[in-house]
């Protein structure tokens, strides 16, 4: 297991530039999530630490050796794929032992490591068959397999579950996690599923357009986005971005939409036009006249909770509760934001505004 | 359900087809068990009244044609053999790398393909002569293989593309050199392009006329198309003894298909990628 440092690395396709500039250290035995819509350069990140893909600027270390120039099989990385890429000519034994016969390891060696992985993943009855003999959920298992057979520096995971149906998708999130927990394997696992990010990371790396947004634990980019892709990418139902001003009065400073006050913020904030992030959950229904006033536009049952569609001044708010609510559209409410609910960003850069507190 | 005059249409025209096809083979069959005799007295009949294997026995025994077939199987194995080495490599360089000049390469590649051999028969004779290349079956698989490399390339290239990259990405993480990885992963799935390439190209140097005729003047060194020709003398066509030449030849095609086509079968590749 080693640490996989990444420092200033840039690689471009032809003219067009997919990552720039990125910095990023992960700890030995650590599990970070690279996340982010297609296109937004994370696939390109993990085939570079993978050695599939050449740097085009900066340093990429593992275990503190810089390892640039080595070609992808002296990495000694494990990688997941996306299509699996079963060996189709071999059989599941095969599949997960040509690592390890490639080392030229003894036969008996290769028989307690492939017996001791088949045990692991529940694969033992399925050895002898060859992968267009599996489902779906088999050959993912036989790919994450093929992986922990032998004990590689660091295992890569590349959008490992898109092709399973949600509920085998639940099963294998946990199982991998577990498996995490049991080898404590350094793991870069690229989704683009927020959910799979927030359940299974240490550390989230949300990327967007070759560029780091921010990097921080589940908790940290839920609660503190860095910006406003972060806070519309993470979440969901996806936190509400409103249009707001700040207003300095006598009674504090607050923030209002449209002349009503919907929280008072730190007297230190910026004056002004502003953007406020706040998540569905951190918005409390009141009695009318109790708080900003919103008119109801729509209640969606969803069994768990509620959401309901609200507008709030000509803006729309959604807000998520677990209490069964007797609403109908068209009927005015009050609506209140949580304490410690509410991001604030600079509506000219979408950056948070580092003052901003409720 | 669709109706029974619907299928018995289907079968019908299928089955006109494979007469049609077929014929001209079932007429040369029929002539080279003709006896001589009766090859002009009878008129035109579907099958003889008395059958003779006689033009086989001559051919083998009294003719140059054994002679003839082995190199026609020397030459055809030689160029199949080495096409498809040129061309399994070429195809995976297509298929795999991108690399400076591969677009004008392609072109180049194709544009080999379009004239036609009669106009280039003088200037190939003209470059082996001093070699030593004409009159020997190294020249004929020269030439052949040069021929056959631009579209097998093709057909190869074609074959990688269908093999997933992810395939190859795995056995290089796995801890394979990019060679490993395409003998131990690729080339057993490549096993269906290799097959047909073989087939390709031993059929294609098999019935070849033009340059075995034009590069050769000695018997030695003739292959059976050129030896089919014997059989027209100046006064005569002996046509039993041309006919049973002819099927004979058919046979080692017949058998190099029955070797491969196990391999012609495709769907190796299923299961490797999705679910």
């Amino acid at each position: 297991m080693a640490a996989i440092g990444i420092s200033g690395i840039e690689k471009n396709y032809g003219p067009i530039p997919v990552l720039r500039g990125i910095d990023l250290d992960i700890a030995d035995g650590e599990f970070v999530v690279l996340v982010g819509p297609s296109g937004c350069g994370k696939s390109t990140l993990l085939r570079l630490i993978a050695g599939l893909e050449a740097i085009d600027r900066g340093e990429l270390r593992i275990a503190g050796r810089r390892v640039n120039e080595l070609a992808p099989k002296d990495r000694d990385l494990a990688m997941v794929f996306q299509s699996y890429a079963l060996y189709p000519h071999m059989t599941v034994a095969d599949n997960m032992s040509y690592a390890l016969r490639l080392r030229r390891t003894p036969k008996d060696k290769v028989a307690a490591a492939l017996a001791a992985a088949s045990a692991k993943l529940g694969l033992e009855r399925l050895t002898e068959r060859k992968p267009r003999a599996l489902s779906g959920g088999q050959r993912q298992r036989v790919a994450m397999g093929r992986a922990i057979v032998r004990h590689p520096q660091a295992f890569l995971f590349d959008e490992p579950l898109s092709n399973l149906d949600a509920r085998l998708r639940e099963q294998m999130r946990f199982e991998i996690r577990k498996l995490h927990r049991d080898l404590g394997a350094t793991s870069v696992y690229v989704t683009h599923d927020q959910i799979e990010a927030m359940t299974m990371a240490d550390r989230i790396v949300a990327m967007n357009e070759g560029v780091i947004q921010q990097v921080g634990t589940p908790a940290e980019l839920y609660d503190t986005p860095a910006n406003l892709f972060v806070a519309g990418f993470i979440g969901s139902p996806a936190m509400n971005v409103l249009q707001g001003e700040v207003v300095a009065g006598e009674g504090g400073t607050t923030v209002r939409i449209g002349g009503a006050v919907l929280a008072s913020v730190s007297p230190g904030t910026r004056p002004g036009p502003v953007t406020l992030g706040v998540r569905p959950e951190r918005i409390a229904l009141t009695a009318p006249g109790d708080g900003a006033t919103a008119t109801v536009e729509l209640v969606e049952p969803t069994g768990l909770a509620t959401i309901v569609h609200l507008d709030l001044g000509g803006q729309p708010v959604k807000t998520f509760t677990t209490e069964r609510l007797s609403l109908k559209a068209g009927e005015p409410v009050g609506l209140r934001l949580e304490a410690g609910g509410l991001s604030l960003f600079a509506p000219e850069t979408g950056e948070r505004l580092v003052a901003a507190k409720a | 359900m669709r109706g029974a005059g619907h299928w018995t249409f289907h079968y019908g025209m299928l089955a006109l087809f494979t007469a049609f096809a077929l014929f001209p083979l079932f007429w040369a069959f029929k002539v080279s068990v003709t006896p001589n005799d009766l090859l002009y007295s009878e008129g035109v009949r579907l099958w003889p009244s008395r059958v003779s294997f006689a033009h086989y026995g001559t051919v083998l025994r009294h003719s140059d044609f054994p002679l003839f077939f082995r190199n026609s199987v020397v030459v055809s194995t030689g160029t199949a053999v080495l096409s498809t080495l040129f061309a399994a490599a070429g195809g995976y360089a297509v298929s795999r790398f991108s690399f400076r000049g591969k677009l004008p390469i392609i072109g180049l590649l194709l544009v080999t393909q379009m004239f036609p051999l009669v106009m280039i028969v003088a200037p190939i004779f003209r470059l082996l002569a001093p070699l030593g290349l004409t009159n020997s079956l190294t020249g004929l698989i020269i030439v052949y293989t040069a021929f056959n490399v631009p579209f097998a390339v093709f057909l190869m290239g074609s074959f990688f593309d269908g093999i997933p990259k992810e395939l190859e990405e795995a056995a290089m993480m796995d801890g394979a050199s990019r060679f490993q990885a395409l003998l131990q992963i690729i080339l057993p799935l490549t096993l269906p392009g290799i097959a047909a390439t073989l087939g390709f190209v031993f059929t294609a140097a098999w019935s070849e006329l033009l340059f075995a005729l034009m590069l050769n003047s000695s018997t030695a060194a003739s292959t059976f198309p050129v030896g089919l020709l014997a059989f027209v003398s100046k006064f005569s066509v002996d046509f039993g003894q041309m006919m049973a030449a002819g099927i004979m030849a058919l046979i080692p095609v017949c058998i190099f298909f029955f070797l491969i086509q196990r391999h012609l079968v495709q769907g190796l590749t299923a299961g490797a990628v999705k679910g």
